[in-house]
């Protein structure tokens, strides 16, 4: 199934899951050297925010803090990270933030109309296990 | 203090949302509301709906009565135990507008496109009345008799006799090409 970090952003990789290089360009007659700080790779990012959320005692503060900061980024974040961020939710009490999440990561995916229901197939046994009703369930998601 | 005068938050038409966005869920006025225009205690936390901010600061609903309290307590235990009206209410407690509500389209475009052919309009109005009133008369020059007798001088002199306008004048039939 496709891997949520295909829909980042133009500027963040030359290419989707390419290994970062010293030169951005593959031939060397045209090679530009760009910075050599380490490119974070994919897997790096979704682990730092899995962890970032799953502090067991992470305040409503982060907890905001982190869903702001993750959906201003140019991406739709993988499933393992929206687990974590709804079990914090669930921490703290707040289930009308955790409805919010999901309203938020399916506008994040604009026209790709096949993200969100993939997000919420990968998240149905969380969603069952903390009771979270999805905002179609609810009628949320008409006007 | 740190005021910011609604006025000044959003547009002229949007005056309304800011007052909705910024009203305190329940209309409780807050300690230092004593001016008649209304203003936004910037040092305070403060709610919105944005599409690329999810979680805002404050919840909507601050001052809580009885029924939300209670709501809020089983809200702490298993929420498979909540109905979706309970659901519901509590979405709403936390927040004003969800997503849909957020994008639902305006009727903006139609004040918008009004008050330019309004503007259109009214310039039209002055654009005739300058042409009646503020200009002065044609010069004779203008007159059908002496533009003939232009056209036939220039005729006469061979005017651009290659490519342009005696160019189109058939002299052996005295008329146009």
């Amino acid at each position: 199934m496709t891997h949520a970090s295909v829909f980042r952003g133009s500027h963040k990789c030359t290419t989707m899951r390419s290994n970062s290089r010293p030169c951005g360009q593959t031939t060397p007659l045209a090679s530009r050297c760009y910075s050599h700080a380490k490119v974070e790779t994919d897997e790096e990012f979704d682990a730092r925010w899995v962890t970032y959320f799953s502090k067991p005692d992470i305040d409503a503060w982060e907890l905001k803090k982190g869903m702001n900061t993750l959906i201003g980024y140019d991406l739709v974040p993988e499933p393992k990270i929206l687990d974590s961020a709804l079990r914090a939710c669930r921490r703290l009490n707040d289930l009308a933030s955790a409805i919010r999440i999901l309203e938020a990561v399916k506008d994040k995916s604009g026209p790709h109309k096949d993200i969100y229901p993939y997000l919420i197939q990968e998240l149905q046994p969380t969603l069952i296990e903390l009771g979270i009703s999805t905002p179609e369930d609810l009628g949320m998601d008409k006007l | 203090m740190l005021h910011l005068t609604k006025g000044r938050v959003g547009c002229l038409l949007s005056r309304r949302v800011v007052l909705a966005l910024t009203n305190r869920g329940a209309r409780m006025s807050s300690h230092d509301h004593h001016e008649v225009s209304d203003k936004v205690d910037m040092s305070q936390p403060m709610y919105w709906d944005r599409l690329d901010t999810p979680l805002p600061d404050r919840p909507w609903k601050d001052v809580l009565d009885s029924t939300d309290k209670s709501l809020k307590q089983k809200e702490k235990g298993p929420w498979t135990a909540l109905s979706k009206e309970e659901k519901i209410a509590l979405y709403r407690l936390k927040f004003n507008h969800t997503y849909p509500e957020m994008k639902r389209p305006s009727h903006e475009w139609k004040t918008v496109i009004g008050g330019m052919f309004i503007v259109f309009g009214i310039t039209g109005l002055v654009v005739l009345w300058q042409c009646h009133y503020v200009y002065p008369p044609q010069p004779h020059t203008f007159g059908e008799e002496w533009q003939a007798k232009q056209v036939q001088r220039m005729l006469d002199m061979q005017i651009n006799p290659i490519e342009g306008f005696s160019a189109q004048w058939d002299y052996k039939n005295k008329q146009w090409k």
